[in-house]
């Protein structure tokens, strides 16, 4: 069997950077609070940056450009996991899935940081750099919520339910590891479920496809400002 | 077309490049920010590498033209490379490039131990404020107006300021 390609292992991730950098983009301008509206517009930012440079690796070895793999694949090509696909304009949802997603990827980061090909160890290791600060962000809203017994429910609730998808986002072999790290911060067992995973797609995603897309395809030959 | 051959060394470019203010934060130069790493002139053609801070900096093309019109300005054509592969720290902030930092209010960042930063360190560390000197602060959000800056607030002399990331 041939060595997965470079674009196998990093376009996963490329498309789960560029959705869920997307997603968080969706509070700019009305989060609960403004430290929140910079928070995750900050992250926003940085997640779209990570997608750059990986589709900036991918388009190297596919001859194509980021802005083609970003733009000009149809749908049904797009590698992202359903949790980022998701639209949950909920607090406790937002928060649910930032910490799945962000020890999801803490995990899948640590794995490719120890790659072989060092474009892959190096473009993880730039990564981890800053997305130690969205950890920290995740686990600060951790602490707020399970603080309080209202906070907790809504949590769990969210947590719960957005559980699967949370699983969908690492390969079969490293889903243990996340139930264990998140079972032991949350002190609580998870259910066991069917995970959702990567080819699935949710209908939020077109209509989010649809408007990602919406500036290029008005101007095929490039758009200046 | 093949660019003129500069005559230029490899010290004037340095020079150069040490007059381009940073586009975020004017008051420190390019290379006080450490994102220069590498200078070459080979046969008089001459190679800039740039390793971004944040892989989504949006002033990253900024600073792109900005070397190539200082150079140009020289009667050089330089080939600027955008190094993404390769890892910026905040350890690569020069001295004279915190000194700037602090005195323009914004806390230079910690040096980075062999382990990341964690949020019990943000939250209990002794940060310094730069407009009193007071190590009475605390964090009031991990982000800021961009990314590579967080916000603390002063309890001494009540006042916010930014705080450089270590990354």
């Amino acid at each position: 069997m041939p060595a997965p390609s470079r674009a196998d292992i990093l376009l996963p991730l490329a498309d789960d950077e560029l959705i869920v950098g997307w997603r968080n983009s969706e509070w700019t301008g009305i989060a609960p609070f403004l430290e929140e509206d910079v928070a995750f517009s900050s992250i926003a930012q940085n997640e779209i940056g990570h997608a750059r440079a990986l589709y900036e690796i991918v388009a190297e070895e596919l001859g194509s450009t980021a802005d083609a793999l970003a733009y000009d694949r149809p749908l049904d090509e797009y590698r992202c996991a359903p949790l980022v696909q998701l639209r949950r304009m909920d607090w406790a949802a937002t928060i649910a899935r930032h910490v799945l997603y962000e020890t999801a990827d803490a995990i899948r980061i640590a794995s490719l940081a120890a790659s072989d090909d060092p474009v892959v160890a190096g473009i993880a290791a730039r990564i981890d750099r800053e997305e130690v600060y969205h950890r920290m962000h995740a686990e600060m809203w951790l602490d707020r919520l399970l603080a309080s017994t209202d906070g907790r429910d809504r949590l769990d609730h969210a947590l719960d339910e957005l559980w699967p998808y949370g699983l969908g986002v690492l390969d079969e072999g490293r889903r243990p590891e996340l139930r264990r790290a998140l079972e032991e911060r949350l002190d609580r067992a998870l259910p066991d479920v069917e995970p959702a995973v990567r080819g699935r797609y949710e209908p939020e995603l077109a209509e989010l496809h649809d408007e990602m897309t919406s500036v290029r395809r008005s101007a095929p030959a490039g758009a200046r400002w | 077309m093949t660019p003129t051959p500069t005559a230029l060394t490899e010290a004037e470019i340095w020079e150069a490049l040490a007059r381009i203010p940073d586009p975020e934060i004017p008051v420190i130069s390019l290379v006080d920010l450490g994102v220069v790493t590498a200078v070459e002139v080979t046969d008089g053609a001459v190679g800039v590498e740039l390793t971004p801070t944040f892989l989504g900096c949006p002033a990253l093309e900024a600073m792109t033209r900005a070397i190539a019109a200082e150079l140009e300005a020289l009667g050089a054509e330089a080939d600027v490379r955008v190094r993404t592969d390769r890892e910026w720290t905040t350890d690569l902030i020069t001295p004279a490039g915190r000194e700037k930092l602090r005195a323009a209010g914004f806390a230079p960042p910690k040096p980075r131990s062999d382990a990341a930063p964690t949020l019990v360190q943000l939250e209990r560390g002794s940060f310094r404020c730069p407009w009193c000197g007071s190590t009475d602060t605390k964090l009031e959000n991990l982000f800021g107006p961009t990314p590579c800056r967080s916000l603390r607030y002063c309890n001494a002399c009540r006042q916010p300021f930014e705080q450089f990331k270590t990354i």
